[in-house]
């Protein structure tokens, strides 16, 4: 048995996220390849072979895979399965893994099974459906088994401590019918929200984008993410990208400061797992005080700018 | 571009329900809940409309997998604009154990069989959350994809569509037949209006079964139980900010 981790990188460095799938496919129990596609990532190769259980690395190195389109990336992982018979394949349940691992999947003519949270056996895993309102436990009857996984889930898996030697693949690159035009990713001093340790978030109860500015003081002062809830995306506060919840990201901080923020079942389903939650509302009775170990009945516009100036 | 889309409605319980899971943990409470179509199938059909509004489609053909019950969520596709249904049935154990896999190649068959230049389907269903059935669809037809799209502009005959990603945008085209998944932001779905809802009940709904898509749909992944989460218990209130910054001072939160 042998487990193929698809490494989610950018040409120039690994993402944090696959250092999380090494950790679930380590707990399949079967020897780690690492399966690096890409065009110029020679670094990245570098670096993936010192991840700590990875024992081999299979790189596919193309000028074909620009912008890591599926189209192209997915017959790179069908012919790494072919040549390498594995019986698991994994990826990060990133917007890159999602994409991609159906795709395989349906190759190969396999049910995939996406962001698990648990692996219970090498053919058993954890989920959760309907928002994270209900989780269920999954066997697969394929004779592969292919999984995204769930970041926050998992911790990292130490990114040094290996030594994998590494071996080229040739795959025959066909036209694909998409093409990559370009990407903008949102300029940020801050730390990006899925991997940050703290995060300030903001709701409707903000009333306004700019407002927002509340936010960014005090995320600036305890080194936070910021995020939002679908409502202030709604309303047109902030970009989708901040979205917490089931419709955008799902994160897992060690702090998560909610501001404004009512608790809706698709907020909380992003956000419940934090270490620690505070909550700062005007509404007593607003349903986010019920999963928040700290809780401040008070006005924002007064209590963040103070909560601000005391940390 | 005149394009024949299909657009794949899923018959699923309301966002607004509150869930429960039954007691013998076989799965959740689906008996007398209120059942609608999955949103993000709604913004997928006022995508297919909107293209036909605009000349760039001929036909909108709005297809749903599952019991008699999801001609009603045919019907709100009718109703809000596409020009005919097909209602691919699946009833009883089959229909509580349909997957992804299953469901994509029911479409992808159905695609071929209109002669489909663009299939559009919501990017995720609120009730498995799976997101795969895009992309799988893709894969079986061997088209392009375009998911998670927030933007979708038709130019000779590609689409450029601009999609949600982590950290920001990207922008891509695809060639027609091509699949695209639609994201939250890609548009805001159209009520239906009472007369249109009238003039739905004259569009033609096909019924098709499995066998007929020549599809086997035995599922590959058996559901062990399903269970409630872990409830988080809540913590304490504080009343001044001071109070707060102790707290979390103490709990090396900060």
């Amino acid at each position: 048995n042998s487990t193929l981790v698809l490494i989610e990188h950018d040409n120039a460095a690994v993402k944090a996220a696959t250092l999380n799938t090494i950790t679930a496919a380590k707990a399949l129990g079967n020897p780690i390849t690492a399966l690096v596609v890409g065009s110029g990532c020679g670094s990245v190769v570098e670096a993936v072979k010192k991840i700590k259980d990875v024992s081999k690395v299979v790189v596919v190195d193309n000028e074909a895979h620009k912008g890591f389109l599926p189209e192209t990336v997915a017959p790179a992982v069908v012919e790494a399965q072919a040549k390498g018979g594995y019986t698991h394949i994994a990826a990060p349940a990133s917007a890159f893994g999602k994409n991609v691992v159906p795709r395989v999947a349906a190759k190969l003519d396999v049910a995939p099974i996406s962001d698990i949270i648990a692996v219970k056996s090498a053919d058993t895993f954890v989920r959760t459906i309907y928002a994270g309102n209900a989780t269920t436990t999954v066997k697969s009857n394929d004779k592969v088994k292919i999984v995204s996984v769930r970041n926050t889930a998992f911790p990292a898996a130490p990114a040094d401590g290996g030594n994998a030697a590494a071996e080229e693949l040739a795959v025959s690159t066909s036209q694909a019918g998409a093409e990559f035009v370009k990407q903008e990713l949102t300029k940020s001093e801050r730390p990006d929200l899925a991997t940050a340790r703290v995060v300030v978030s903001g709701g409707r109860g903000l009333k306004s984008g700019d407002n927002f500015k509340l936010l960014y003081d005090l995320a600036d002062k305890l080194k936070a993410a910021v995020g939002a809830s679908r409502a202030a995306v709604d309303a047109g506060f902030v970009p989708n990208d901040l979205q917490i919840g089931q419709t955008g990201k799902i994160v897992a901080p060690e702090l998560y400061i909610a501001v404004g923020i009512s608790g809706a079942i698709q907020h909380l389903a992003g956000m419940k797992d934090s270490k620690t939650i505070v909550a700062i509302n005007k509404d007593p009775e607003a349903p986010i005080f019920q999963v928040a170990d700290v809780g401040l009945v008070a006005d924002l516009f007064k209590a963040v700018p103070e909560l601000t100036s005391k940390v | 571009m005149s394009l024949r889309i299909v657009v794949g409605v899923k018959r699923v319980i309301d966002y607004a329900v509150k869930i429960r899971v039954k007691p013998d943990k076989s799965g959740v409470v689906t008996d007398g809940v209120k059942h609608s179509m999955n949103p993000f199938d709604e913004i997928a059909v006022e995508q297919a409309i909107r293209m036909k509004e605009a000349k760039q489609a001929v036909e909108v053909i709005a297809v749903s997998c599952g019991p008699s019950q999801c001609q009603e969520t045919l019907r709100t596709a009718l109703a809000m604009g596409a020009d005919r249904g097909v209602h691919v049935s699946v009833e009883g154990a089959d229909y509580e154990k349909l997957q992804p896999l299953a469901v994509a190649k029911l479409l992808s068959n159905v695609a071929k069989k209109e002669k489909a230049d663009l299939v559009i389907l919501g990017k995720q269903a609120i009730d498995d959350d799976a997101n795969q059935t895009g992309q799988m669809v893709a894969a079986l037809l061997d088209w392009p994809q375009a998911t998670y799209a927030s933007k979708i502009t038709p130019t000779a005959d590609k689409l450029e569509v601009v999609r949600e990603i982590d950290g920001g945008l990207e922008t891509i085209n695809v060639k027609v037949p091509a699949v695209v998944t639609a994201d939250l932001r890609l548009n805001q779905p159209r009520y239906a209006t009472l007369p249109n809802i009238m003039k739905a009940k004259k569009k033609p709904i096909d019924k098709l079964t499995p066998q007929d898509l020549g599809v086997d749909i035995a599922p590959r992944i058996e559901v062990v139980n399903v269970e409630e989460p872990a409830a988080r218990k809540a913590g304490i209130k504080v009343e001044t900010v001071d109070d707060l910054v102790a707290k979390l001072k103490a709990g090396g939160s900060i």
